[in-house]
C-alpha cells in the first residue's frame, strides 16, 4: 500500500477527532464488532495467579481502531482474551500510557499480573508475551511484524501467555516472515508509530480497562 | 477516466509495491535538510564547548553533553568549525589531501556542520570519499544466518558454506529467543568449518548478548543501539554514559564489538524532534566516537524503509557511512534489510557502497533464503550469489565474495552439521539425526529439513546457560570426536580474547587468524594506482567463475 498525503491526513482527521471528545472514558469502535472500554483508575498489582494481562499502547482502541493491516482492534482483543481464556484463565486489560514501546509496556504489565504473565500490543498490531524478571527488552514470544499477524495468529498468542501463566512451555506460535513487509509497511508502521507515541503520557501510571463487548 | 494500458503496466511494475511518502518535516519524516536543523556554531571558553549548533550548554540534552565532552577536540574545533562547508567537501574529494589530514579537521566539527558538509556533496562525491576514507584498506563482507524456525543444524551449514564463500563475519539471530544460545552455538561451528577466523554475532537483548560473549560462544558484538534524540534512548531505559559503560565491559573482556544506528529510527519510535533523519544519525555517530567504540554499523539498518520512503533517504544513508569513516571508524554499512520490491532499485542502493568499498559492505547479507531471513529479509540472499559474484568480475571491484564449486559447498555443509551433531551427543542435547545432517547439508532452506522438537530444544538451550557452558567445552566436545581442525579454530578465536589485537580498529581475521585491521592495513588511498589494489591472485578468484566457457575447449 501507498502512503500519500491523503492517508496521513486522514490519519490526522481520525487523531484530531479522538482529541476533541472531551475526557473519553469510553469510546465505541468504528470498525469491528461493538465493543466499550471503561476506564477504572489506576491499575492495581494483581494477586490471581490465573490472570494474564493485556497491556494496551497508548492509542489502542481509543485514538486508533485497526491494526496496520486493518484488522479492527476490538476482534483483535476478542480473540486475544478468547485464547486466555480458552485455557482457562482470565483475562485482564490495561492501559499503559508512560511508554509506547511494547516492549517496555508489556514489561510494566507483567509486574501487575498476578501470574507475572503480560501480553503488549500496540495499535498496529506488534505484540510481545512477557514475563516478569525477565529484562524488558528479552520476551518469551515476539510478534514483532504487525502486517503478519491475523486474528488466528492473536487467538494463539492469548492461549500461549495463559500456558505460560500456568508453567506450561509450550510450542511458541509459530513465527512467519514477509521480507517484502518492510518495504510495504515501514513508512505506514512509522506513521502510525508517531501517531501512537503522541498520546504518550510521561510518567502516568497504567490504567484499568473494564472492556464490554 | 479511461485506463492507459501503459499507465497500467507501470502500476503493476515492482517499484510500486514499495511504499512511498512526502516529506513532513514537523515530525521529521525527511531525509535531509529540514528547516529544523540546526544553523553549525561553537564557543569554547577556558577549553570547554559552552554552545554547540545555537545551543549554550546550560540547555544541552544529555546527547549533547555527551557530544560536546567526549566526541569534539576542542583544541581544533574552532580553525575546523571556521571553514566552509564546500571546502571540506572538497577535501573529501581531493585525492592529494590525505585521509588524515580529513580525519583531523572532522575531529573539530559539530553535527549541524557535518550534515552542512554532506548537503553540498552529491552520491559520486560521497563514493569518492568513502573510497579514501574507510579505515581498512582492504573491504569486507558480513552476512546473517537464521532460519524461521531457529534449526541449528541449519544454522551451522549456512554458516559454512557463507564462510566458505568469503564473509568474514557472520550474524545469526533467533525467531524465538530462548533458542539464541543453539543459535550462537551452531554459528560457531559452522563458520569454523567453511573458514577458519571466520567471526560471529548473536543480535539480542544486551544482557543475553554480552553473556554469550564472555562465555566464548560468540566472537564480537554489534546490537548495541543508540539513538539520535533523549527520548528515544529514555524509551529503552538507557543513555550515552550506559551505553559506554556497556562498550567498555567488552573491551575488559577482550570482545570486539561495535554500536548500531540508522537514519529513520527516531522518526520510527515517535520522537525526531522535527529534526531530519541525517541530523540525529550523526548525533548518534559522533556520540559513539565519544564513547571510545572502534566502529559503527549504520545506514539505516532495519528502519531503511523509512528513509527509502523520502526523497533522497539513499544518498542520506550513504553520506550516513561516510560520516562514521570520517570520524575514524569501521563501517559496516547496512545494504542489509529489504526495502524494495524492485530489483534494479535495490542494486543501486548497494553500488553506493559496493563500488568505493567498506569495511563491510552489506552487514548483513542474507546466507540464507530470505524466508528464512530473521531480520525481516535481506537486500541481497543466497540467491543472489551468482549475481553478486559476476558484479564483482563485471566491475573489477572487490565486494568480499568468491565463486565456490558445488562440491566443496556441500563438503563444508555436512561437516558443520557432523561437528554440531558431535556436540550436542557429547553435550546430552536432544540427538541430531543422520538423517537431518543429510537434510541440511543439501538443503536450500528451512523447507527442506525436518521439523525438529522445539520444546526440548528450548529446554536444553536454557541448560547451556544454566551448566555455565564455554566456549572450551566446545572445543572440547570437537576434539573428543576427532574434529580436531574445528576444535583448534575455535580456541584461536578464543586465544583472541587474551591478545585483544582483534580490538583495533576494523579488525577481521584472515584463515591463519592474522589480524587484519586499520593498524596494519591502513587506508592510504591517494588517486588512482593507490589504496587497496586487488591481489592477481584474489582476481583470478573472482574471474573464475563456473559458468564461464573456456574457448579451448572447443579445440579439436
Amino acid at each position: 500500500m501507498q502512503i500519500n498525503e491523503q492517508m496521513i491526513r486522514e490519519i490526522i482527521v481520525q487523531v484530531m477527532q479522538g482529541m476533541e471528545q472531551p475526557k473519553p472514558t469510553t469510546n465505541a469502535v468504528a470498525t469491528g464488532r461493538p465493543m466499550t472500554l471503561v476506564e477504572k483508575g489506576e491499575a492495581r498489582p494483581g494477586t490471581r495467579a490465573d490472570e494474564v494481562i493485556i497491556a494496551l499502547a497508548p492509542a489502542f482502541a481509543k485514538y486508533q481502531n485497526k491494526t496496520i493491516v486493518n484488522v479492527p482492534h476490538s476482534d483483535v482483543l476478542r480473540e486475544m482474551i478468547a485464547g486466555i481464556e480458552e485455557e482457562g484463565l482470565n483475562a485482564r486489560v490495561i492501559r499503559v500510557l508512560r511508554t509506547s514501546d511494547v516492549a517496555f509496556a508489556a514489561h510494566d504489565a507483567t509486574k501487575l499480573s498476578g501470574s507475572g504473565i503480560a501480553i503488549g500490543i500496540q495499535s498496529r498490531g506488534t505484540s510481545v508475551i512477557h514475563q516478569k524478571d525477565l529484562p524488558p527488552l528479552s520476551n518469551l514470544e515476539l510478534f514483532s511484524q504487525s502486517p503478519l499477524l491475523d486474528l488466528p495468529a492473536y487467538r494463539a498468542i492469548g492461549r500461549n501467555a495463559a500456558k505460560y501463566a500456568k508453567g506450561e512451555s509450550p510450542t511458541p506460535v509459530p513465527t512467519k516472515n514477509d521480507q517484502m513487509a518492510r518495504p510495504k509497511f515501514q513508512a505506514k508502521a512509522a506513521v502510525l508509530h508517531i501517531k501512537e507515541t503522541e498520546h504518550v503520557v510521561q510518567g502516568a501510571k497504567p490504567i484499568e480497562i473494564e472492556v464490554k463487548f | 477516466m479511461k485506463r492507459s494500458k501503459r499507465f497500467e503496466v507501470l502500476a503493476a511494475r515492482p517499484v510500486n509495491q514499495d511504499g512511498f511518502v512526502k516529506e513532513w518535516p514537523e515530525v521529521g519524516l525527511i531525509a535531509m535538510g529540514s528547516p529544523n536543523d540546526p544553523i553549525p556554531s561553537i564557543k569554547i571558553e577556558n577549553g570547554k564547548i559552552v554552545e554547540m549548533d545555537g545551543v549554550a550548554r546550560s540547555n544541552f540534552d544529555f546527547i549533547e553533553q555527551f557530544i560536546a565532552d567526549y566526541a569534539i577536540d576542542v583544541k581544533v574545533a574552532e580553525k575546523a568549525m571556521a571553514m566552509e562547508a564546500s571546502q571540506i567537501a572538497k577535501m573529501l574529494v581531493d585525492v592529494n589531501v590525505s585521509r588524515k589530514e580529513v580525519v583531523d579537521i572532522v575531529r573539530g566539527l559539530t553535527a549541524a556542520k557535518l550534515v552542512a558538509v554532506f548537503n553540498t556533496m552529491n552520491v559520486v562525491e560521497m563514493m569518492m570519499a568513502m573510497q579514501k576514507m574507510r579505515a581498512r584498506k582492504t573491504p569486507s563482507n558480513q552476512c546473517h544466518i537464521t532460519n524461521v524456525n531457529d534449526n541449528p543444524v541449519l544454522i551451522a551449514a549456512d554458516g559454512a558454506e557463507a564462510a566458505l564463500r568469503g564473509f568474514d563475519e557472520m550474524e545469526t539471530t533467533v525467531a524465538v529467543v530462548r533458542y539464541a544460545p543453539f543459535n550462537a552455538l551452531a554459528l560457531l561451528i559452522g563458520s569454523q568449518a567453511g573458514r577458519g577466523g571466520t567471526l560471529i554475532q548473536c543480535a539480542l537483548e544486551e544482557a543475553t548478548e554480552l553473556e554469550l560473549g564472555m562465555r566464548g560462544i560468540t566472537a564480537y558484538a554489534e546490537t548495541i543501539s543508540v539513538y539520535g534524540t533523549e527520548n528515544v534512548f529514555v524509551d529503552g531505559d538507557d543513555t550515552p554514559w550506559s551505553k559506554a559503560f556497556l562498550a567498555s565491559a567488552y573491551a575488559s573482556r577482550g570482545l570486539k564489538m561495535r554500536f548500531t544506528s540508522g537514519t529513520g529510527s527516531e522518526v520510527q519510535m515517535g520522537y525526531a524532534e522535527g529534526k531530519s533523519m541525517l541530523y540525529l544519525e550523526i548525533r548518534c555517530i559522533m556520540l559513539t566516537r565519544g564513547a571510545g567504540v572502534q566502529g559503527l554499523q549504520n545506514g539505516s539498518v532495519s528502519c531503511i524503509g523509512v528513509p527509502a520512503a523520502v526523497p533522497s533517504g539513499i544518498r542520506a544513508v550513504l553520506a550516513e557511512n561516510l560520516c562514521a569513516a570520517m570520524l575514524d571508524m569501521e563501517v559496516a554499512s547496512s545494504n542489509d534489510q529489504t526495502f524494495t520490491h524492485s530489483d534494479i532499485r535495490r542494486t543501486a542502493r548497494t553500488l553506493m557502497q559496493f563500488l568505493p568499498g567498506t569495511d563491510f559492505i552489506c552487514s548483513g547479507y542474507s546466507g540464507v533464503p530470505n524466508y528464512d531471513n530473521m531480520f525481516a529479509g535481506s537486500n541481497w540472499d543466497v540467491d543472489d550469489y551468482d549475481d553478486w559474484n559476476i558484479m564483482q568480475r563485471d566491475l573489477k571491484v572487490d565486494g568480499g565474495l568468491r565463486p565456490a564449486s558445488e562440491e566443496e559447498v556441500i563438503a563444508v555443509r555436512n561437516k558443520a552439521a557432523r561437528g554440531l551433531q558431535a556436540v550436542f551427543k557429547e553435550l546430552g542435547f536432544p540427538a541430531i539425526t543422520d538423517e537431518e545432517v543429510e537434510a541440511a547439508t543439501y538443503a536450500h532452506g528451512s523447507k527442506d529439513v525436518p521439523a525438529r522438537n522445539v520444546v526440548e530444544d528450548l529446554k536444553a538451550a536454557q541448560e547451556l546457560m544454566s551448566r555455565g557452558i564455554t566456549g572450551i567445552d566446545i572445543v572440547k566436545a570437537l576434539a573428543k570426536n576427532g574434529f580436531n581442525d574445528l576444535a583448534g579454530h575455535i580456541l584461536n578465536i578464543l586465544k583472541q580474547r587474551i591478545s585483544g589485537d582483534y580490538l583495533h580498529t576494523s579488525a577481521i581475521l584472515d584463515k591463519d587468524f592474522n589480524v587484519i585491521s586499520a593498524v596494519n592495513s591502513r587506508n592510504d588511498y591517494r588517486g588512482p594506482g593507490t589504496g587497496y589494489q586487488m591481489s592477481d591472485e584474489r582476481w583470478n578468484e573472482i574471474k573464475n567463475i563456473s559458468q564461464a566457457i573456456n574457448p579451448s575447449d572447443y579445440d579439436a
